[in-house]
């Protein structure tokens, strides 16, 4: 049984300019212990995917329209509010992109780290500083016990990103939920992020929902990717094969586009057009007007997520009959 | 080898840190570009990497005399823009220079019109009469592959993407000789960022134009451009040929640098050893002493917390400024 299985999510925000679908039925489980990457672009959906099961959705604008989320036994979308307060921020946590504006300005950075021990369990203020100390020196922050007294402007990007690692893990959660964590900080500093992630991962034997736009991020560290475009999953399978045998012409597309996978100099593939307006209700396949493969039948037929080979799912229609 | 249109000797700029309201006093000085030479050939694409911090930016800044040099000389085609330079003198030089920013939301007046932003520099500078401006717009805006019928939208009619091509028409509207391009896919997602790096790269081959591009993406950087220079606390640690400093790095800071980039493969991803640096980069306040890399070098000696490496020749084209060059 997985971990987490998430089941037809649709998030919507309901604005004066219309109804914009973020997220259009996405279904996808995660096991014990897998790292798990979700890609796209900016609108794709990736975040509030991750936002909706976090509860974090603004409501209104925002609004779930369906699904479900299953986590151990609970439907993290539907079950009373105390019931998902005890699992989010204990059993499910997430870190985020700008650790410059995540951590509160106003307090030591101590109170922050502690907060989640002191809601979460039965524990006095004392034992959880202990605690909260020990996390800091977990994720490689030196002088510990000093710094955990200092305020988040004390502190470089790099030690702010550790520092909410730290908040996120010290309730020994089972799934980490990081939103683009390392896209605000130095290559230099990236690669110690996700170094500290993958060991973190690797000593709480956690489940890590990993969310980029970055492929190259991707390929080292996750076990299986998904592809999002308009709120909607287009490939998801294991990282090899999604990098050397993709089967969505949007995933081949990104790959074509990306200098580091071309020959210098070369000119880089570019998607023709623009992102799709998701206010708008779409029949077909939503990147069908984008596609070089597109015909009027892609822009017509629904499509949805199917296996091609075991462990590999994509969206596309004309693949899936052979056709490209 | 043509005489180049850009030529910085020991440029230096320095901004003094000062406490007090009324009675200042001098605690310190960033030294955000400090030492630095180099020359670009007409047509040449340079690329300039490092960490936010190592002055990037301010070396843009200082060739665009957009900040006051503290010394050294920056030439542009056969003339020293820091030597008591005019305000007219620096406005005629900034018609043959022009810059690109990061942040495409940013750097567009949203008052203004393309036509207007367009416009603006072929009226200032009376590049053309008053009745061919309309033409020269249209000719702009084909230029950078935006539709003329576009002229009278304000930016945020306009996508990312679409943005940062109007702030490149708009550099080149003056036709200038070299164009800094600071972060200018950045803020982009990668389809759009594509289509921006195609369109610099064929400007450059089209026009001859010479193009500083500045970005802490190397494999984008590598793809652009020919030569690579690379920053670390205000000072160029290598520099040589865009594939000699990617795919064969010799400066320990390089070397990191390059395999801390994560690449979209999984197989070398894998297998890799990374050389994972220890700690930020250091305030550029209060540089180490000797070499400012050797804190987080890993091959850092005692001489190395003394000595100010130069930056010497090693191999064709190629510059490295490390003591212990071949000894690792």
């Amino acid at each position: 049984m997985p971990l987490l299985s998430v089941q037809d999510l649709r998030t919507s925000f309901h604005t004066r300019n219309g109804v914009y679908r973020a997220v259009d039925g996405v279904s996808f489980s995660l096991e014990r212990g897998e790292t798990l990457g979700i890609v796209g672009e900016s609108g794709s959906g990736k975040s509030v995917t991750c936002y909706s099961i976090m509860g974090l959705i603004p409501q209104p604008p925002g609004r779930i329209e369906s699904g479900t989320a299953m986590f151990d036994g609970v439907d993290l979308l539907n079950c009373p509010p105390t019931q998902a307060r005890r699992i989010r921020g204990k059993r499910i946590a997430m870190i985020f992109q700008d650790p410059m504006t995540s951590l509160n300005p106003y307090l030591r950075v101590s109170e922050q780290i502690i907060e989640p021990l002191i809601i979460h369990e039965n524990i006095t203020k004392a034992a959880a500083w202990e605690r909260g100390l020990a996390a800091l020196e977990a994720v490689g922050i030196n002088d510990a016990a000093r710094r955990i007294n200092l305020y988040p402007h004390e502190f470089s990007g790099g030690m702010r990103q550790r520092v909410m690692i730290a908040m996120a893990l010290i309730t020994k959660p089972e799934i980490l939920i990081a939103d683009e964590p390392t896209t605000a900080l130095d290559v230099t500093v990236q690669a110690q992020i996700l170094e500290l992630i993958k060991k973190m991962q690797h000593e709480l034997g956690m489940a890590v929902i990993f969310i980029t736009h970055d492929l190259g991020v991707v390929s080292g560290l996750c076990d299986r990717v998904q592809v999002m475009y308009a709120g909607k999953i287009v490939e998801t399978a294991d990282t090899r094969t999604l990098f050397h045998h993709p089967k969505h012409p949007y995933t081949q597309a990104l790959q074509r586009s990306i200098p580091a996978l071309q020959p210098k100099g070369s000119e880089l593939y570019t998607i023709r057009g623009m992102p799709p307006d998701i206010s708008k209700a779409e029949v077909g396949c939503p990147f069908a007007p984008r596609c070089e493969f597109g015909t009027d039948a892609c822009s017509r037929e629904p499509t949805t997520l199917q296996p091609s080979s075991p462990g590999h799912a994509h969206a596309c229609g004309r693949a899936h009959r052979g056709e490209i | 080898m043509p005489s180049p249109i850009l030529q910085l000797t020991d440029v230096r700029t320095h901004f003094p840190i000062s406490h007090g309201l009324i009675f200042k006093r001098h605690v310190g000085t960033v030294k955000a570009v400090d030492g630095v030479t180099l020359s670009l050939a007409p047509g040449e694409v340079l690329g300039l990497v490092g960490e936010s911090g190592c002055g990037k930016s301010t070396l843009a800044r200082t060739i665009m005399q957009l900040v006051p040099t503290t010394s050294g000389a920056v030439v542009l085609e056969g003339k020293n823009l820091t030597a008591k330079s005019t305000r007219e003198d620096l406005r005629r030089a900034r018609r043959h220079m022009q810059m690109v920013f990061q942040d495409p939301y940013a750097s567009l007046n949203p008052r203004m019109t393309v036509f207007d932003t367009l416009a603006e520099p072929l009226r200032v500078h009376a590049v053309c009469p008053p009745e061919s401006v309309s033409a020269r717009v249209t000719e702009l805006m084909q230029l950078v592959g935006l539709a003329p019928r576009f002229m009278q939208k304000y930016p945020h009619e306009f996508s990312g993407g679409q943005r940062q091509r109007i702030a490149i028409a708009r550099a080149l509207a003056l036709e200038p000789r070299l164009i800094i391009a600071d972060e200018p896919v950045s803020a982009l997602d990668v389809s759009i960022q594509a289509q921006i790096l195609n369109l610099l790269s064929q400007l450059c081959r089209k026009m001859h134009l010479s193009l500083i591009f500045i970005a802490h993406d190397l494999s984008v950087v590598k793809h652009i451009s020919d030569r690579v220079a690379v920053m670390y606390l205000g000072k160029i640690v290598e520099l040589g040929t865009a594939i000699d400093v990617i795919e064969r790095p010799s400066h320990p800071y390089t070397r990191a640098l390059v395999s801390a980039i994560p690449t979209p493969n999984p197989e070398v991803e894998r297998t890799r050893q990374r050389i994972v640096l220890l700690g930020d980069p250091p305030s550029p306040i209060n540089p180490p002493a000797g070499c400012s890399f050797h804190p987080r070098c890993p091959h850092a000696q005692e001489t190395c917390r003394t000595a100010i490496p130069a930056l010497r020749t090693a191999g064709v084209g190629r510059e490295v400024a490390c003591d212990r060059l071949g000894e690792f």
